[in-house]
């Protein structure tokens, strides 16, 4: 029943810069059924953002697509012409930003934007597109739309500007949106405020949602299946609960303990995973993991892992497997972070340190 | 030697409870070309802190936690009001005086980027408060560097290079060795981990625990992430728009909040766990916070609370902080505990 | 250390993250690798040491005094009766001339952005870093000053004191050290909303210390770019006052005097014009290129 509407298949889209060439994107497969909310999570710089600018052939230069299939109902977006890929951008998908100020024009109208949005692809006539300006920003709840359709970019504030953002998305009734990081900039109050808008617009309007963050509390509530990256790879992917229930790559097992739950009272240690992401211009051989890993393996320095099915839906880029991780190396992840011979020598009352001499 | 001119008995000041009061203090910022406008960035607050605890302050962006912490820290003047540490009122110290003073108070900045002089090095960064108080001598000084730079869990080799060579969450272990090298007894953390990646994040989070309990520190800990602050905090305090509205531990204030504000926020923040997060039913707030310059009058919540009497008590009279709710928990609403 | 077992050397982060080179020797890197600047300096550096040593080629007799006439051969053309860049109407050498009014030419540069500096960074300083009242007066103080024309400016200061070295040197620093105290303050200003400014006040830095040791290293590239680029245009304005007849009077070679009597005879003999303005061509562009290359090494965003 479940009917695929994107299918993005073994992607490579790569950077070629002077320091050598970036696999942003190394061999990313993922898909999308119709009207299904996807999370796709990883720290910064993993390869999130230049993937879904590849669904939409907007890699920035001096990157380029360099292989695989992206089908959005069998079509391949790779080999469109330029007039297919404008009406595809136009009608099929649109995309949220982070920073919803860069991406709206500071010296047009909110309104007038979202009708250029509509016209510009023909979808609508000059006039329809005039009503559906009010008819969009009530959806989105812009208070008193109709005044505050005439107003600039400016005098919105970042919320408002984030719900015009999405109702420019949803100006040509497009079947999937992806939003980038789109409420990382707001605060907590407005943030609840557009996660409750983009799950009633999902239940309401049936648009399958490709939703990019950092944030796991987010993808948790709002996403049906998650895709965790790594280093401009999947490692994981599967649906929320048995993600979220239990995780089978080190890498998503990390993510999800690093960060502490308003709802729980301090228990344990956060997780924090050593050293960064590695440079991917020169990543590191066998599982891209490895230096960061806790639970790192001698086969897991020469060999990378394939995706392989974990349970049901399931899958995990990984030798070892949370599963098969014992108590003891989990609590050895968690251990402390300072030294405590330094702290030690500290300790000694700072107008003695003259005379104190080091152990 | 350094503490010779320092009157009080340090018995006394051990003895208080209280390491830090904030007393009815307020900080406007005057509008330029605007005759007598003022952005009310911080508009009448009462906090006390107590020695060892982690306060943790939240609050809405603008609200006035940063100018709030630079009030403390003395490096903003106050408009009104006193702000008393170790017994001592800083708001009417100057010069001289409020430097020594300032060493037993520290700073941790939010931006790991901008907080850190672009044109010194590390060992220079962290050595310049030990300069400052003509601390130990110089080889006992580089030593100590050394030292600060192996309890943040970096090389201590690093000295003599420069802050662009290092990532964020490297810099900001550097910002907080610098915070650390005079043992200061009080640490400020404006958005200490805000700019972080979430990896990068916990690892931060970690080290300031760890450093809490290894050195007894005092912490005014400032995020607008609720859930990093109660995982790190005693007691939180909740400000709107340049006010504290509600103070209590960090269970109380989840599990039986007194203030609508408060509960709406707390209700905002997603959970990681799915299951939890397909109940979850928000409290959402009308709007964005009103501007500081012309707060709203009464209780200036009353335009986005969802139990306010407008019109009536809440537009016409502002409600003081008072105790509500459980032990130790203070509310500043009219129906304090209503739902 | 004992205690510095192997799980706690695991938790420590070792790595770093970019390239290890300090600040000042990535702009090094940088300014070497622009070739214009470095063919700016190289020339610059040839000047000077032309300037310093042109007294002792006369003492040696290698070269012409400069104020010698050799009134057997007046206006003779390159390389012709002992004179390799010919001679004036005076009949004195044109190369000696040119080398000596490399003296005049370097020093007005030099010296005057050396008069300018002091002034421009204690106003800029004062005023971006009190603000306030301080900042309004002496803004509105630069703003009066600024309004009147240069040109105008130094031909009155000259003529009432008389076009003497020094009033020359002065004339040209007072009308030039208005932008550098603009610049300075703005600079300031800027830099003092910084954070790691904040953070060194919260370590107990005195005010004195924030100037010298964070305040002024942070605005140094901008204000070495802009002194550096002062340079050529104090060359031209002595030039130009040269030219007009009020610059430093004969028979002290300059580049601009020297224009400017040639510049009579210009058909007859060229090169008694053409050379001086090509050497003051060169100069202004060596400096330009310096100033160039400086700004862009100076510019951390700018990646090797
Ligand atoms: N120097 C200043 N001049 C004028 N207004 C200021 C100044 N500093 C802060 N403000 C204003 O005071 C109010 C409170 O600012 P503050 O930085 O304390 O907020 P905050 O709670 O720390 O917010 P955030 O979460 O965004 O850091 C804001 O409206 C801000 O614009
Ligand atoms: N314009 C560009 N030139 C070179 N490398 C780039 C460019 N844009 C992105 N990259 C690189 O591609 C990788 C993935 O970036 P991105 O998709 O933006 O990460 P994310 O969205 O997960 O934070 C990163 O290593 C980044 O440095
Ligand atoms: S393959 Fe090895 S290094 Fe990679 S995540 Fe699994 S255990 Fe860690
Ligand atoms: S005083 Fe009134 S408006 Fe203010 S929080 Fe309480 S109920 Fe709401
Ligand atoms: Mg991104
Ligand atoms: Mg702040």
């Amino acid at each position: 029943m479940a009917q695929t509407l994107l299918q993005v298949e073994d992607l490579h889209t790569q950077f070629f810069t002077s320091r050598g060439v970036v696999r942003a994107v190394d061999g990313v497969s993922l898909h999308i059924d119709v009207g299904e909310t996807l999370g796709v999570v990883g720290e910064s710089g993993c390869g999130k953002t230049i993937t879904a600018l590849s669904i939409l052939r907007l890699v920035p230069d001096p990157g380029k697509i360099v292989s695989g299939r992206i089908l959005f109902r069998g079509n391949d977006v790779v080999k469109m012409d330029d007039d297919e890929i404008r009406d595809f951008r136009g009608n099929d998908v649109a995309m949220i930003f982070q920073d919803p100020m860069t991406s709206l024009n500071p010296v047009t109208r909110i309104g007038s934007q979202i009708e250029e949005a509509m016209t510009a692809h023909k979808r609508f006539t000059p006039e329809q597109a005039k009503s559906r300006v009010i008819e969009l920003l009530t959806r989105v709840r812009v208070p008193s739309a109709e005044t505050r359709a005439k107003d600039y970019p400016h005098q919105f504030s970042g919320g408002m500007r984030q719900r015009a953002m999405i109702a420019m998305g949803l100006a040509n009734e497009p079947s999937l949106l992806i939003a980038d990081e789109p409420t990382t900039a707001l605060d907590v109050t407005v943030q609840a405020q557009i996660i409750q808008l983009m799950k009633q617009l999902n239940r309401e309007l049936g648009t399958a949602m490709m939703l990019i963050t950092h944030n796991m509390a987010l993808v948790a509530s709002l996403c049906q299946r998650v895709v965790v990256m790594y280093a401009g790879r999947v490692v994981e992917e599967g649906p929320v609960e048995q993600i979220f229930k239990s995780p089978q790559h080190p890498y998503t097992w990390s993510l999800l303990r690093s960060v502490p739950r308003v709802d729980e009272a301090r228990k344990d240690r956060l997780v924090s995973i050593k050293g960064l992401p590695p440079d991917l211009s020169n990543p590191p051989p066998g599982c891209k993991f490895h230096p960061r890993c806790p639970f790192v393996i001698d086969r897991c320095r020469v060999e990378e892992p394939p995706l392989g099915e974990v349970g049901p839906d399931q899958v995990a880029r990984c030798w070892v497997l949370m599963r098969n991780v014992s108590e003891g190396d989990v609590a050895t992840a968690k251990q402390s972070s300072i030294s405590v011979a330094a702290a030690e020598n500290l300790k000694a009352p700072v107008a003695d340190i003259g005379t104190k001499s080091g152990s | 030697m350094m503490q010779a001119p320092e009157k009080a008995p340090l018995t006394t000041v051990a003895a208080d409870p209280i390491i830090l009061r904030v007393q009815d203090v307020y900080k406007h910022f005057p509008i330029a070309g605007f005759g007598g406008l003022a952005v009310r960035a911080v508009d009448g607050v009462d906090l006390e802190i107590r020695r060892g605890e982690a306060l943790g302050l939240v609050g809405e962006s603008g609200c006035g936690k940063s100018t709030l912490a630079r009030l403390i820290t003395a490096l903003l003047p106050v408009t009104r009001g006193k702000i008393i540490f170790e017994g001592q009122e800083i708001t009417k110290m100057r010069g001289g005086r409020l430097r020594r003073m300032r060493r037993k108070m520290q700073m941790i900045f939010q931006d790991p980027f901008a907080s850190l002089d672009p044109r010194m090095t590390v060992g220079d960064i962290i050595q310049e408060p030990l300069d400052n108080y003509g601390i130990g001598s110089g080889k006992a000084r580089q030593r100590r560097v050394q030292e600060l730079l192996r309890l943040v869990g970096l090389n201590p080799n690093f000295t003599n290079r420069y802050p662009h060579e290092f990532s964020g969450g490297q810099r900001q272990r550097i910002g907080i060795a610098r915070a650390l090298a005079v043992n200061p007894s009080f640490i400020v953390c404006d958005e200490a981990v805000s700019a972080l990646d979430v990896s990068i994040q916990a690892q931060i989070i970690n080290l300031l625990q760890d450093l809490q309990r290894e050195f007894n520190l005092t912490y005014l800990f400032i995020a607008h992430d609720l859930a990093v602050v109660r995982h790190l905090s005693d007691r939180i305090a909740v400000m709107y728009l340049g006010k504290i509205v509600e103070t209590a531990g960090r269970n109380d204030i989840y599990d039986h909040p007194q203030h609508p504000y408060t509960r709406a926020l707390l209700s905002s923040i997603p959970v990681p766990d799915p299951v939890v997060e397909r109940t979850r039913a928000p409290i959402l707030l009308k709007g964005e916070i009103p501007s500081p310059v012309n707060p709203p009058s009464g209780c200036r919540f009353h335009t986005r609370c969802p139990i306010a009497r407008v019109p009536g008590i809440c537009s016409e009279q502002e409600p003081p902080l008072e105790p509500h709710g459980q032990r130790d928990q203070l509310a500043a609403c009219h129906f304090a505990g209503e739902k | 250390m004992a205690l510095a077992a192997p799980a706690l050397e695991q938790a420590v982060d070792w790595e770093v993250a970019e390239q290890q080179i300090g600040l000042w020797q990535d702009a090094w890197h940088r300014f070497r690798r622009n070739r214009l600047a470095v063919l700016g300096a190289g020339l610059v550096l040839f000047l000077i040491l032309v300037a310093f040593l042109s007294p002792l080629l006369v003492h040696f007799h290698l070269i012409w005094n400069p104020g010698t006439q050799d009134v057997a051969n007046i206006e003779v053309g390159p390389a012709q009766a002992g004179h390799p860049l010919g001679s004036d109407e005076l009949g004195r050498d044109t190369l000696s001339r040119l080398m000596f009014g490399s003296r005049i030419s370097l020093s007005v540069g030099i010296l005057v952005q050396g008069i300018i500096l002091p002034i421009g960074m204690a106003i800029g300083l004062a005023a971006g870093y009190f603000g306030g009242r301080i900042d309004n007066l002496l803004m509105r103080f630069t703003d009066i000053w600024y309004a009147f024309p240069d040109l105008i400016f130094v031909l009155v200061l000259v003529s009432v004191f008389g076009p003497s070295l020094l009033t020359i040197f002065g004339a040209i620093a007072l009308v030039n050290w208005v932008g550098l105290a603009r610049l300075v303050r703005g600079q300031v200003l800027a830099i003092k909303e910084k954070e790691y400014i904040e953070a060194a006040r919260s370590s107990g830095s005195a005010p004195l210390k924030l100037i010298l040791k964070h305040l002024l290293p942070n605005a140094l590239g901008p204000i070495i770019v802009t002194v550096v680029f002062g340079i050529p245009s104090a060359i031209f304005l002595e030039a130009v006052l040269s030219f007009l007849g009020v610059g430093i009077q004969p028979p002290t070679p300059t580049w601009g005097q020297m224009v400017f009597d040639g510049y009579e005879a210009i058909y007859a003999n060229p090169s008694a014009v053409v050379l001086p303005a090509l050497a003051i061509g060169f100069t202004l562009l060596s400096f330009s290129f310096i100033g160039d290359g400086l700004r862009d090494a100076l510019d951390p965003r700018m990646k090797r």
